[in-house]
């Protein structure tokens, strides 16, 4: 027997609880299942690539925390990296080893913020997310104590960070990566055995490996579906080559791998955090002759970093004068959107928002 | 009239008032009232109506005592203190949520349909305040005892679903439109299994009148029967429209449902009325399946009924605090392969045992029990098989993350 | 470490593809001709010692006389990196270039941003519309001749 129905297009958001921002989709509906779905952003534009032009490098920092404001020290990390390459500065090692625990750290609060919404999403009523956030909240305390602020930190400058990290600051990261590995297990034990999440994401919204890699698509989205890319281990930046560690690979590239991959890069940035620790030496975090006022020669430079959310990379070029001629910003975020339509046609409506938080998109970042 | 008197505390009180050689025998202590035996059923309609209020309000404190309970305890679960402000312990955190959520702007939607918009809210609350009049909160304390009771029960909760696919339908939302029709899918393909659940309980107390039920219950029935009592719990928390089963309202996908468009103290009646159900659905399943009133008698039976009743509530409450949500397909795969099957399992259990042993002694009924456990599980034990996650292979292998070094 | 090459390598291997394609050699990159950029992208995606796989970043940068747009490109099998340029019309006027969406999917989103910001034209695009601005927005702000 078929019913005659007729479908149902709804704006869902910019404002509704699971878009994770101002996101909206046009989605059309027939009955519980997806036609069609059309990603509508802009949002939250602020022209920040436009207003890079008008500031000096070192203002731009504070441009880039809010572009993607769940994870800002990579932001300042992957723009800084572009400066430091443009104007041929050579950054002082503790800055260096400074930067990337700010930025792994950064790594963790991303993803637990990340897999916390996506179990959101999935409608469990705030509890694993409340447990993820407590974490997340060990981590901003830590970044308060580096620079003062919690989510906006501007905390790099070219050549290193503008300030070391108070006495304080050590033993509570070591506290810290005590504490850690059991609290995801407790996440682990509570979640990705959960029946009840098991089939709500196995299986739904799969991304096969080519279609991934030709649209784009990077980060924790792109392992999940059995992609070996990560920039930290192919492309090393920083000083990611003396530092040992291993990448999650997903087998299917379904919403319950992109989680797991997630959970388990969790435990790789605590691994690095370790060997950053031993690495450490005293030393400036800055080289002194580094100018506030970088004049990088002509010229331009791309460096994508491994954000959490993906490559993130700053297309900067210089006239030769105090602010960037031009600033483009690679975002994740708003590539790894590309195959929306693709990931969920034909799967029920709550699959939609769950297929959308597994991505792990950041409007800041989106729309810039 | 007689089978309302069988209550205490009703012929308490109406004895206080009508003057009767019955009154006179039962209580010594008040004597008789000040209204002759003629006009006795204006003492009859003052007791009904100074109870019902006790009542109504009684329920209306309990949900306040649940919004508040259910945020501390929750706020627990989540690693988290929960409202503290107002109040020791923020108890007063409800009513500062009642005159706020009374003192808000009321607004309908242009698009609404004014008469099904408005009588939604009024239709959620008023079904589940007469689901009291039958419940025992305590020896011989009942406001009556109607022999169909377990019947009136479950007709009384199905009108629910009417209520929210008014609410879903005229409140003129998509949302709520999505919410309504899965609100009638649902609570329709539960009211089965809840049924049947029953059926189990009926069977062997051999009556429908609720106070029979419990009496009848020499070992509490969700010991005797467990296959009954874990549709009938599943069941009534998708009744109740609570998570795991909230996709009616579903706030990460729906917004709210059907209570999109609702405001001010509409959405209050609906906030009432769901919390309402949860506290009937508890005495219910108090009364049906843990043994009512019944416990040691260190306690008296008021307290042992309002223990399970908290402990019952909290259950919810744990429920809604842990489980992630269904999906829509997957809720009614659930009712209509798994629960559906179970409890004609438990049925025909039950009814195969009553022949075995048609008046069974305490030991027969402790080996019934003992066979009805292997039941219930080796059947959750093939049906989790059947229905449950399967994991996904891969080459033979079960699916893992890969580490590459 | 990803290799990145050099003008001169990537110039090489362009013109194993086409020997016209190349205008100008920088010391990390290309300008190659809009005409042939489509033909030489689909062989740079295939040819066994390319297979340029992801399509990093695509951008478009308004040098005030004419405008150019940059491609970064990245193959995860080989693990090499190439920077390609192309400038796109004659001055400012009319700025074109074919789309590559039917190469690389991953230029979908970012070649309709560079529309909407910098009023650079894809030739058969899909979908090409504004992206992050509204459709009745006037110009397209990252010009460095746009005010307010």
């Amino acid at each position: 027997m078929s019913l005659r129905t007729e479908p149902v297009t709804m704006n869902v958001g910019p404002i509704h609880p699971s878009t994770h921002g101002v996101f909206r989709m046009r989605v059309t509906f027939d009955g519980e299942e997806i036609v069609d779905v059309e990603p509508v952003i802009g949002y939250l534009h602020r022209g920040s690539e436009k207003l890079a032009e008008e500031r000096t490098y070192t203002q731009v920092v504070t441009l880039t925390d809010r572009m993607d404001y769940v994870a800002s020290m990579t932001n300042n990390q992957s723009y800084i990296l572009s400066v430091e390459k443009l104007a041929g500065i050579t950054p002082s090692p503790r800055g260096v080893w400074l930067r990337m625990i700010a930025a792994e750290l950064q790594r963790i609060a991303s993803h637990a913020v990340a897999n916390g919404f996506l179990i959101n999403d999935l409608g469990a009523w705030h509890t694993p997310l409340l447990y993820m956030l407590r974490e997340r909240e060990k981590i901003l305390e830590m970044f308060e104590m580096l620079c003062g602020a919690r989510i906006t930190n501007s905390y790099l400058r070219p050549g290193g960070v503008f300030m070391d990290a108070p006495d304080q600051f050590w033993p509570a990261l070591n506290r810290f990566l005590d504490e850690m590995p059991n609290r995801i297990d407790d996440i682990e034990r509570l979640l990705t055995t959960n029946e009840i999440v098991l089939i709500r994401t196995q299986n739904v919204g799969v991304l096969k490996k080519d279609e991934c890699l030709n649209a784009s698509i990077t980060g924790p989205v792109l392992r999940a579906s059995g992609v070996d890319w990560d920039l930290r281990d192919k492309n090393p930046y920083d000083y990611y080559d003396q530092i040992e560690f291993s990448r999650p690979l997903g087998e299917i590239g379904d919403n319950h791998d992109r989680f797991l991959v997630r959970i388990f890069e969790m435990r790789e940035s605590l691994k690095i955090l370790r060997q950053c620790i031993e690495n450490i030496e005293p030393g400036p975090v800055r080289p002194k002759e580094v100018p506030f006022l970088v004049r990088p020669p002509k010229g331009d430079s791309y460096v994508p970093i491994e954000s959490p959310k993906g490559e993130l990379g700053f297309y900067l070029v210089s006239d030769g004068g105090i602010s960037p001629f031009r600033c483009h910003v690679r975002a994740p975020s708003l590539i790894n959107l590309t195959l929306l339509r693709e990931m969920v046609l034909g799967d029920k409506i709550a699959d939609l928002f769950v297929t959308f938080g597994s991505i792990d998109v950041n409007m800041g970042e989106v729309d810039r | 009239m007689n089978t309302v008197l069988d209550s205490v505390v009703f012929k308490f009180i109406y004895c206080m008032l009508v003057s009767s050689d019955e009154c006179a025998n039962s209580f010594k202590i008040i004597g008789s009232g000040f209204i002759s035996e003629k006009y006795a059923i204006i003492g009859f309609l003052i007791t009904a109506f100074f109870l019902i209020f006790i009542i109504v309000n009684g329920a209306l404190v309990g949900v306040l005592a649940l919004i508040w309970g259910e945020r501390r305890l929750v706020g627990r679960f989540q690693a988290r203190l929960g409202p503290n402000r107002w109040g020791p312990w923020g108890i007063f955190t409800p009513v500062a949520d009642a005159i706020k959520v009374m003192f808000k702007e009321d607004i309908s939607p242009t698009l609404s349909d004014k008469f099904v918009f408005i009588l939604a809210p009024i239709l959620m609350v008023v079904p589940v305040l007469m689901i009291f009049a039958v419940i025992p909160f305590g020896e011989a304390t009942f406001l009556t005892d109607l022999n169909v009771g377990v019947l009136f029960v479950l007709a009384i909760t199905s009108t629910n679903t009417l209520s929210v696919l008014m609410a879903g339908w005229g409140s003129g939302n998509r949302y709520g439109i999505i919410g309504g029709l899965r609100a009638v899918a649902m609570l329709l393909s539960y009211e089965i299994p809840m049924a049947l659940a029953a059926v189990g309980v009926i069977l062997m107390a051999g009556s429908l009148s609720i106070i029979q039920v419990i009496e009848s219950q020499v070992i509490p029935y969700a010991i005797f029967q467990p296959l009954g009592f874990l549709t009938f719990l599943i069941a009534s928390t998708a009744e109740l429209n609570r998570s795991p089963f909230d996709i009616t309202e579903a706030e990460s996908e729906l917004i709210a449902g059907y209570m999109t468009e609702y405001s001010s103290m509409k959405f209050g009646l609906f906030y009432l009325g769901e919390f309402m159900a949860t506290i009937a659905s508890s005495a219910i399943i108090v009364c049906l399946f843990l043994g009512g009133w019944k416990g040691p008698e260190i306690l008296p039976s008021h307290f042992w009924f309002m223990i399970k009743w908290i402990l019952m509530i909290c259950v919810f409450i744990w429920f809604r605090a842990t489980f992630p949500r269904l999906r829509v397909d997957q809720i009614m795969e659930l009712a209509w392969k798994g629960l559906f099957e179970l409890t004609l399992i438990n049925i025909l259990s039950i009814a195969i045992l009553m022949l075995i042993w048609p008046d069974p002694s305490i030991t027969e009924l402790w080996i019934m029990t003992g066979i009805k456990w292997i039941v219930f599980f080796v059947s959750l034990w093939i049906f989790g098989k059947l229905l449950g996650p399967k994991p996904l292979q891969k080459n033979g292998v079960a699916r893992k993350i890969v580490l590459q070094k | 470490m990803t290799k990145c090459f050099s003008g001169e390598k990537i110039c090489e291997l362009i013109d194993e593809i086409n020997p016209q394609s190349v205008v100008s050699t920088n010391s990390d990159s290309v300008h190659i001709q809009p005409e042939s950029a489509l033909s030489v992208f689909s062989e740079l995606k295939n040819k066994e010692n390319c297979q340029f796989n992801l399509l990093n970043s695509l951008t478009a940068v308004d040098y005030i006389d004419h405008f150019e747009m940059v491609y970064h490109l990245t193959s995860t099998i080989h693990n090499h990196s190439i920077v390609i340029k192309i400038i796109c019309g004659e001055g400012r006027k009319e700025p074109k270039v074919s789309s590559v969406v039917n190469i690389w999917r991953g230029a979908d989103l970012q070649e309709r941003e560079v529309w909407d910001l910098m009023g650079i034209t894809f030739e058969n695009h899909p979908n090409l519309k504004r992206l992050l601005l509204w459709e009745e927005f006037p110009g397209h702000p990252l010009r460095k001749d746009y005010l307010r």
